[in-house]
């Protein structure tokens, strides 16, 4: 060992970190990690590609006689609905967990970077597997189905940045609520599952009975999924949007509140 | 040394966790700049608890901490540049390589080393492509010191630094420190290791059940305690038979059987006049331990005092395990 060192860089032209350079440096590290863990790659980029093709097989046109939807409009939706779910959801409740049980939450802490650039940091590469997935399936089921250019893009690209912000503030919520990885895993099973069936990405809310479809219509993710389906057929009615727009936000604001309420940075002793 | 030389000001800190259990009751102390101050303790007396709001990691439950004169937890941005810090448990992910987490580490540092640089420092050069996972503890260990070096802090927070290090890590780690002390570095490092405060520490103070028992450099902490002459009178002899304690300067006795334990603050008096008196009177004086106080001893009377009871030995073990108790 040896104290020999480079001379200290002179006062006052010492370089600060900034906000975006700590996070690209979490974030790097962070990818290498993803890429390393093979459970988590699994997940993140098979499953949203499997699980809305079988999906397919049980949505046929009988089912979506009256509701003026056709089965590409049902699956592109429904798809980057499965790839927020378990792409950036269920992946990082994980990380979130892991992080937490092994004190590198609390290390990051002792740092320059702040509690929001963690969370953010470590969210990176699920949100950009997120992305990338959203984009291969709009490519995939555009070419394949048959369904012609988003006639509302915005509405499109505004439903997923909501969904993937919600779906990151979800999952540190839910590994907040958690004392393990492990424990964390088992909570998120029904909140996937809820979405799963209640946020119209399996089973287009319109053949639910009315009294189900409107508890579904105020679950987290149903506004993102309304628009980006909107984004494709254009019949969203600005109250629809304003309906969607609100709930999400609402979601996310009230799942922010109860992160930095109850977020925890080291495992309970 | 005026306040504004205080890099590290604490005035009665209070810690409560979320049970109700006061983890810190009420603890001062101040550390000038480029001073080593050593936190010692038994495990429990609130060393970790006290450090971690210095760290900014947590808010106390009263009293005022300072450090470079911001609230290290309302003032994060203003302090975080400027301290180094080094947990008592890692905190790496296990994937990643040791290049790797000094790099993740340096982008969030600001006027970080070069990676290298500090990889030498903590004498991991050669372990810079491997796993973290694969490391040895005593090489986890480095590694949080190499990140806790990283920014070239003015303020340096070490939690046990040598647990788990061989002799030789320890030796290392403690030349390390001594070397970035005299290049002005203010050092805070909490120990269970007498030896460490003694061989380190500037000034100490040592804690237990969350308060300060006892505070001052290594001298004035042991000075405060007597020194000990301890031996066996032969069969036929008695303590009685002594000359007068107050002549042999000796402040304090106890017996037990045959074995005498005498308490001296003037060692150099009380065993000269014992021998003499031995001598004349052709006594001898079986098993004679002379001892000088020492740090050791000093934690251990604290211990045993704050505690209401004799019972050195449950000190010495919590202490340290792997060291025999003198007592």
């Amino acid at each position: 060992m040896s104290a020999v060192t480079t001379p200290p860089a002179p006062a006052g032209q010492e370089q600060r970190t900034r906000p975006l350079g700590r996070l690209a440096a979490l974030a790097r590290a962070e990818l290498a990690l993803l890429v390393r863990s093979k459970g988590v790659m699994f997940a993140a980029l098979f499953v949203p590609f499997v699980l809305p093709f079988s999906v397919a097989q049980t949505v046929d046109d009988d089912t979506l006689k009256g509701t003026g939807l056709t089965l590409g409009l049902v699956l592109l939706p429904g798809a980057i609905g499965f790839s927020l779910l378990f792409a950036v959801y269920s992946s990082l409740v994980t990380i979130y967990a892991t992080r937490r049980d092994e004190l590198v939450l609390k290390r990051l802490r002792t740092g320059e970077l702040r509690d929001n650039e963690i969370l953010a940091g470590t969210a990176v590469p699920s949100i950009i597997i997120g992305l990338a997935q959203s984009a291969v399936l709009i490519v995939a089921v555009t070419a394949l189905l048959d369904i012609g250019a988003p006639k509302a893009p915005h509405l499109a690209v505004l439903g997923i940045l909501v969904g993937i912000v919600l779906m990151v503030v979800l999952a540190a919520l839910t590994s907040a609520l958690s004392r393990t990885a492990e424990s964390a895993q088992v909570m998120a099973m029904p909140v996937l599952l809820v979405l799963m069936l209640g946020s119209g990405m399996v089973v287009p809310l319109e053949v639910f009975p009315d009294s189900l479809a409107s508890v579904c219509e105020r679950l987290p993710l149903t506004g993102a999924m309304a628009l980006i389906r909107g984004g494709w057929t254009g019949e969203l009615s600005g109250g629809d949007i304003l309906t969607a727009a609100v709930t999400s936000l609402a979601w996310i604001a009230l799942s922010l509140f109860a992160v930095r309420r109850w977020f925890r940075w080291e495992p309970r002793r | 040394m005026n306040t504004e030389d205080h890099v590290i000001d604490v005035t009665d800190l209070r810690r409560v966790y979320g049970g109700g259990f006061e983890a810190v009751r009420g603890v001062s102390f101040t550390v000038g700049r480029g001073e080593l101050f050593a936190l010692l303790g038994t495990n429990g007396a609130g060393k970790t608890s006290t450090l971690e709001v210095l760290e900014g990691l947590a808010r106390p439950a009263s009293g005022r901490v300072r450090v470079l004169g911001h609230d290290p937890f309302g003032e994060r941005d203003a302090v975080r540049p400027r301290i180094g810090v080094m947990l008592q448990d890692g905190g790496f992910p296990s994937e990643l390589t040791v290049r790797e987490t000094l790099r993740m580490w340096a982008g969030c540092t600001s006027g970080a080393r070069p990676i290298g640089e500090a990889l030498e420092m903590v004498g991991l050069g050669k372990r810079a492509d491997v796993r973290v996972k694969v490391l040895s503890g005593g090489e986890k260990r480095r590694l949080d010191l190499a990140l806790a070096l990283l920014g070239r802090p003015e303020v340096l927070f070490l939690d046990e630094p040598t647990t788990g290090l061989d002799a030789e890590g320890r030796q290392d780690t403690w030349s390390l420190v001594r070397e970035l002390r005299a290049e002005g570095t203010t050092v805070l490092l909490t120990t269970h290791y007498l030896e460490e405060a003694e061989a380190l520490a500037d000034r100490l103070a040592i804690l237990h059940e969350g308060r300060i028992a006892s505070e001052g450099t290594v001298e004035d902490v042991v000075s405060a305690q007597p020194s000990r002459i301890t031996f066996d009178l032969p069969d036929g002899w008695f303590p009685g038979d002594l000359p007068p304690l107050d002549q042999l300067g000796v402040t304090g006795h106890s017996h037990d059987g045959r074995t005498v334990r005498l308490m001296t603050q003037n060692l150099q008096q009380a065993a000269t006049s014992l021998l003499l008196w031995a001598r004349d009177a052709g006594v001898s004086l079986g098993s004679l331990d002379v001892r000088a106080a020492s740090l050791e001893e000093a934690f251990l009377h604290i211990a045993r005092e704050a505690d209401g009871r004799g019972d050195s030995a449950t000190a010495a073990a919590s202490l340290d395990p792997r060291k025999e108790t003198a007592a």
